[in-house]
């Protein structure tokens, strides 16, 4: 009897939209624990059906085309306007915060409308951004590039950050000077070691990185690669959770020799 | 109560073989009433990919994703060795650089970045968890004497003109920003900004066989030892008789044992690495007077390259990119523990017949240089090293793509002496529009044909010395 019920709730999940039933459909890397049961019918039912495979293949690709979609190119504003009304559009669309020179912060509302007064301005260059959270990826930060003075870039919690996106921040070498990777799920310790480019940056935070083997050590690389940059995040004593009573006898035992 | 046992085992083998008989009898399973036959290829098969590593699999994925209709081409790989234990692609280092002379070879490569840099796009699976390829972006640092710089500036102009990110670094340069280079004898340097680095090719190659087993192509554990072909005797407009071949049955031999199943087929790639060569010869290629486009043969043969692998305290940093020197010794670093891989391109070959490596090679050989190029390498300690087969092409060291003349349905997809990884992606998709279409459409790779071995046409990177 249970399974007619939760094969009705999961047709609710489709037709209802709702990211997360789509998510689960999609089938990109569904939770262990609370989906199991789902997850084996969705499994049982692809294996067995070829329209619910094609289905869930369906959906997983128009999830990717959203994406895509999100990162497009704003190069046609930049012909009209200038690059920096051209990257601050690109990052207000996407839900991020943007801050020119000698201005305020401008963040678009929980309806997702922004003030569009800096159009006016077309030679003001950005000097902030925060993507914070927003769907930015390689492709959109070709449009985050177009800004050429842009001082402070924070990518906290952005789920398509990844190593190959820090490797592709080094035309920003010259202003850069903050940048926030906390939080990024794919950001390991191969796209930090590509962060030697930006070597006018002077603060580096790298708290929170799921993805980095060793933060500790990790950090202690970094600070080595950019000597002027303040490293915030990963504490160096991370991982060495064992026998924390040796540590003063080990800087007492070179005074006893 | 020990015959009560014995029963309830020999009971519970029973049952699974039930099992497997019943599941054989319904519809979709390979029925045969006289033996079991599931460990066989089947008998009929559009495309047979003789060799199942990168480049092969890389050809089956583009086959299935570009054809014009779902299910239209069935599609065979075969491959030897299942555990992949001397394949090329699990034992390269893993590289990918665009810094190469011959064009095709850049715009190949820079597909392939682009391809690796979207893999959970073109290889997703549903349910499958998305592929971590390890990609280090930090990119190559080639080295270059007086003698090699005017080469090394012209192949930097050709690279960014098809849009590589490669910059040119002068001694001074380098010494500011890699202090660790000895940079005696350097007059000029190339460095790749992006799209370069290294990853991991096991994770490529297990994220292709998930894909391209979900698109619907059949794996078998097989050796091809022959192939039937039916002739076509035609003149030529001048009068020259040809003989046309066209493969009709691959024969595909079983592990330890005299079986074989001859597959019926229409076209047949030869992906077969450091092995394609004696495939070739299978087929008849080069059996014929010499100098004459029958008695050219597929001039690819194994060669055997070291790598080692050893640990140096004080060596160079995070930053530290793949730098390969003027003597050809290169070396990058591994990991977060001070671990370096690297090696030489041996003058002398040794002999391809094992996979044993020679440690006298890198005291001799491989050392020196690189101890006289990055100081802190004078106190390394090796802690292990590994060889494995570069499919070399004796004629130009690039790859053959693209069907034979003679034989009109066998098309190449090897020989590519070290950058087989690094241009999979690219190489399967153009030998899949070969093969559906009849020409290149994307990348145009009409200099890497076959026929440019008869007819003597080298295209050979411009080495930087």
């Amino acid at each position: 009897m249970a399974a007619p019920r939760t094969s009705l709730r999961l047709v609710a999940a489709i037709w209802s939209g709702s990211t997360r039933g789509i998510h689960g459909l999609g089938g990109a890397a569904a939770p262990e624990g609370s989906q199991k049961k789902g997850k084996t019918l969705l499994q049982f039912l692809s294996d067995h059906f070829y329209d619910v495979e094609f289905l869930r293949e369906y959906l997983l690709q128009r999830q990717m085309l959203k994406v895509h979609q999100e990162n497009r190119s704003f190069a046609y504003i930049a012909e009209k306007h200038g690059p920096y009304v051209a990257g601050a559009c690109f990052i207000l669309k996407q839900g991020g915060a943007v801050k020119f020179q000698n201005k305020e912060w401008i963040r678009p509302d929980e309806r997702g409308r922004f003030p569009l007064e800096f159009s006016e301005f077309p030679g003001v260059p950005v000097e902030a951004v925060d993507a914070s959270g927003c769907a930015i990826n390689y492709d959109g930060l070709d449009n985050v590039l177009l800004l050429k003075e842009l001082r402070s870039l924070s990518l906290r919690r952005c789920p398509n950050v990844d190593d190959w996106c820090l490797s592709h921040l080094h035309p920003l070498a010259n202003s850069l000077q903050e940048l926030s990777l906390a939080g990024c799920p794919h950001v390991s310790e191969r796209g930090l070691a590509c962060l030697h480019h930006l070597q006018n940056l002077r603060r580096l935070d790298i708290s929170d990185l799921p993805a980095v083997s060793n933060p500790g050590l990790t950090r202690i690389l970094v600070e080595e690669m950019l000597p002027n940059c303040e490293v915030v995040g990963a504490d160096w004593a991370q991982g060495l959770n064992s026998e924390p009573e040796e540590q003063p006898q080990d800087r007492a035992s070179p005074v006893h020799v | 109560d020990r015959t009560a046992g014995r029963w309830r085992r020999d009971w519970d083998g029973k049952v699974s073989e039930i099992k497997k008989k019943i599941q054989s009898i319904l519809p979709g399973g390979a029925w045969n009433p006289l033996y079991d036959t599931s460990h066989l290829p089947p008998e009929h098969s559009d495309v047979v990919i003789v060799g199942g590593g990168v480049l092969g699999l890389s050809v089956a994925y583009w086959l299935k994703k570009l054809e014009k209709r779902r299910g239209a081409i069935r599609v065979l790989v075969v491959e030897r060795d299942h555990t992949y234990s001397q394949a090329s692609t699990v034992l390269s280092i893993g590289g990918i650089h665009q810094q190469f002379s011959v064009p095709e070879n850049i715009q190949l490569s820079l597909f392939s970045a682009s391809f690796l840099r979207n893999i959970n796009e073109y290889l997703a699976v549903v349910d499958a968890p998305p592929l971590d390829l390890q990609f280090n972006p930090l990119g190559y640092l080639l080295l270059a004497s007086e003698k090699g710089a005017a080469t090394m500036e012209s192949n930097v102009r050709v690279q960014r003109q098809e849009g590589a990110k490669v910059c040119l670094m002068s001694p001074e340069q380098l010494r500011n920003k890699f202090p660790w280079i000895n940079t005696e004898g350097v007059a000029l340097a190339s460095y790749g900004m992006e799209n370069e680095g290294w990853f991991d090719p096991w994770c490529l190659l297990q994220g292709l066989r998930r894909k391209v087993q979900s698109m619907g192509v059949l794996f078998c554990q097989g050796e091809v030892t022959r192939f039937v072909s039916s002739s076509n005797h035609m003149k030529t407009t001048s009068g020259t008789e040809v003989t046309l071949k066209r493969i009709y049955e691959v024969h595909v031999k079983m592990d330890h044992s005299l079986e074989y199943q001859p597959v019926e087929c229409a076209i047949v790639i030869n992906a077969a690495g450091a092995w394609s060569g004696q495939v070739a010869e299978l087929a008849g290629i080069g059996k014929g007077p010499p100098g004459t486009l029958q008695g050219t043969r597929l001039p690819v043969e194994p060669r055997k390259r070291y790598v080692y692998l050893w640990h140096c305290p004080q060596g160079p940093g995070l930053e530290a990119p793949l730098v390969t020197d003027i003597s050809g010794a290169y070396f990058r670093r591994e990991g977060l523990g001070n671990n370096y891989l690297g090696g030489l391109s041996p003058e002398e070959e040794p002999d391809p017949g094992n996979l044993e490596v020679d440690y006298g090679f890198f005291q001799d050989k491989v050392w020196p240089p690189l101890a006289q190029r990055v100081p802190a390498f004078e106190t390394l300690k090796v802690r292990s090293a590994w060889a494995g087969y570069n499919d070399y092409n004796t004629f130009d060291q690039n790859g053959v793509v693209g069907p034979h003349p003679l034989v009109v349905n066998m098309y190449f997809a090897a020989g590519f002496s070290g950058h087989g990884l690094q241009q999979a992606p690219g190489v399967g998709r153009a030998v899949a529009e070969m093969v559906l279409e009849g020409h290149f459409q994307t990348i145009d790779l009409s200099p890497f044909l076959f026929s440019r071995f008869y007819l003597g046409e080298k295209i050979q990177e411009q080495v930087i010395i």
